[in-house]
């Protein structure tokens, strides 16, 4: 294709920056966990299902959330660790839809392993409710076409990505990613668009998504 | 000292200019930090480096003291203890002396701020003078179980506060105010953390004696009962039967400290006859640490109460394989077989640093990851960015804000 192909308009890279709230809220067994996850903010499970891809963006991307590392850890069930582990956030469209989706799973659980209410953390080591507040804010790089695209995906930060691959599909309830949004929309290229909306972000550490997308990109431009 | 775009090469430029957007979006406030001391301790050295480096950013910073005698230390010194829970008289009087410094102090200081951050206990009274600007107060010391008079004596001061900080989720309380975590970092530049030539390390390990035959197991830490080194030395005692091995057990501050004193007498009698088992009382000398910390093979902090453990932190940053206590801030800094190992014990601690001596490949990517996760969360530059999104949230109470 033709890299120079200007976009109806241009893709503004946002930033998304993230401070923790600390909520004084914390559990040391299965039902307080569940009681708080079922009344706390939306974006205290934001925080917690989505901390690790941030903070340990260069490991192997699990665990990919905090209540799923602290009942394997500090709860010592790896079976419910296991569980809550492999719930598939990408399936979510919202937070709201993602809660009820753990609350599922521990009240299942609790319902066939009722001993499992019984498990305690060690003194210090009880789950505490944290929510995340963002700042979003525009970067100062402006992408007019796919080349400029590529080159800006390799500077900006981990943070830029996660904003525009992230945040706007889940938490912002907008269903797909900013990327192919703009692709689609403003460079009329249907299949790269379709490509990276269907890659499971969460399943990959943010550099490597980073990369993937950079080789999309230039893969498309070199055809 | 490092100026900001020093830093580029190690966090990369997009983050360094990320800093500068947040430090536009702060032009026109003027930040007053207020704490006792403009030397020694945790927090001065802290501002010594934030400040300067948050005025390069844009952003209007100013740093005031309070002022208080012998007594008035005396007091908050006693404060400091009980909100670790220590055990401690603590009589009415001593509730009269703070309240009267600080009714001077609320008199005197010059109170200016647009946002007026205050450090810790001393001077949290101020609080009095509070009009229409914003004040945030930043509590460092560990307040997961405190003194429960000392601490609704302070309440009373804290809730009139527009927000408070923490370092660790565990020291949170139930207030009625926001409340931030926001933990304590390294400085990558500074001398305890920055590279160091191979000539230097060898230089110090020869200084003191220690030959590099064997891999070496350290703990850095002054001489205290709650940094456990007796039970490093069990911890070592009980590798040493599978795997030939050195001990460092390095840090200072016992001169002035009869507790300290005494406990190091205990480490050297327990060490007594092993010539393995290097005991070294330091000076404060950066670059000692930073070389010890550099010529060992695995970093142990055995810990039994940590308010955030930054030596875990600087072990890390060197991409050291660490074996840590999980208490206070160092769950934040290791999350277990991602990054590091935490025990709760003599024998899990030596089960650990037996597997580390035992499989170097994965002890390297224990400090690989480890050392990424630091540059990603607990540099200077990851501080700056939280308290200056700490100064916009005082403006923008929602969830999700747009600058």
């Amino acid at each position: 294709m033709d890299a120079m192909k200007r976009a109806r308009e241009p893709f503004q890279f946002y930033t998304r920056l993230n401070l923790s709230e600390l909520t004084g809220l914390k559990a040391s067994t299965l039902p307080e966990l569940l009681e708080i996850i079922e009344t706390v903010p939306g974006s205290c499970i934001y925080h917690h299902t989505h901390r690790f891809l941030q903070q340990h963006q260069y490991l192997s991307p699990e665990p990919p959330n905090d209540f799923a590392y602290w009942v394997a850890e500090s709860l010592g069930d790896d079976e419910l660790g296991e569980k809550l582990a492999s719930i598939d956030t990408i399936q979510f469209g919202t937070i709201r839809a993602l809660r009820n989706k753990i609350i599922a799973t521990i009240v299942g659980y609790l319902a066939d392993v009722p001993s499992a209410s019984r498990r305690f953390a060690r003194e210090g080591e009880e789950f505490h409710f944290i929510k995340s507040s963002s700042f979003v804010l525009p970067t100062n790089y402006v992408a007019n076409d796919l080349a400029e695209f590529a080159e800006i995906l390799k500077k900006i930060t981990i943070d830029s990505i996660y904003y525009h691959m992230f945040e706007a599909r889940l938490r912002l309830e907008r269903g797909t990613n900013d990327f192919s949004v703009w692709i689609e929309g403003a460079l009329g290229e249907k299949d790269l668009a379709r490509d990276i909306a269907r890659l499971d972000p969460y399943t990959r550490t943010l550099d490597d998504l980073r990369r993937t997308l950079i080789q999309l990109a230039e893969s498309r431009i070199s055809k | 000292m490092a100026r900001i775009e020093e830093y580029a090469s190690i966090v990369g430029q997009s983050t360094i200019d990320d800093l500068r957007l947040l430090g536009d979006k702060l032009r026109g406030k003027v930040i007053q930090h207020i704490n006792s001391t403009s030397v020694g301790g945790g927090v001065a050295e802290i501002l010594n480096r934030m400040v300067p480096l948050l005025r390069e950013l844009g952003v209007d910073t100013r740093w005031d003291l309070i002022k208080g005698g012998e007594q008035f230390f005396a007091v908050t010194k006693k404060f400091h203890n009980a909100l670790h829970g220590r055990r401690e008289e603590i009589a009415e009087r001593d509730f009269e002396i703070f309240r009267e410094t600080s009714a001077e102090n609320v008199r005197d200081v010059n109170v200016h701020g647009d946002i007026v951050f205050i450090h810790d206990p001393q001077p949290i009274a101020l609080i009095e003078r509070k009009t229409g600007n914003k004040w945030i107060w930043r509590c460092h010391v560990d307040v997961s179980d405190p003194n429960r008079e000392v601490w609704e004596f302070l309440r009373d001061y804290v809730v009139r506060y527009d927000s408070a900080v923490f370092s660790s989720p565990s020291f949170s309380q139930r207030l009625p105010l926001r409340q931030f975590l926001i933990a304590p970092s390294i400085d990558p530049l500074s001398d305890k953390n920055r590279e160091l030539p191979p000539e230097t390390v060898d230089e110090v390990l020869r200084k003191y004696g220690i030959p590099r035959d064997k891999p070496i197991i350290t703990q850095i830490s002054r001489f205290d009962r709650l940094k456990d080194p007796v039970g490093v030395i069990e911890a070592y005692l009980q590798v040493k039967r599978y795997s030939d091995c050195r001990l460092i057990l390095a840090g200072g501050g016992a001169a002035d400290d009869p507790e300290g004193a005494a406990v190091l007498e205990e480490v050297r009698e327990k060490a007594h006859g092993d010539p393995d088992i290097h005991v070294l009382l330091l000076p404060q000398n950066d670059i000692e640490i930073n070389a010890l910390q550099r010529a060992s093979t695995v970093i142990i902090q055995k810990s039994i109460k940590e308010g955030f453990g930054l030596t875990v932190s600087e072990a890390l940053w060197k991409a050291k394989p660490v074996v840590a206590s999980n208490v206070g801030g160092i769950p934040l800094q290791i999350t277990h077989r991602y990054s590091g190992l935490l025990c709760h014990s003599v024998e899990g601690a030596a089960f650990a640093m037996k597997q580390l001596l035992a499989s170097p490949a994965y002890a390297r990517r224990l400090g690989e990851n480890g050392r990424e996760h630091i540059r990603n969360n607990f540099l200077l530059t990851r501080h700056l960015r939280d308290y200056m999104l700490v100064f916009l949230s005082l403006y923008h109470p929602e969830d999700v804000v747009y600058l």
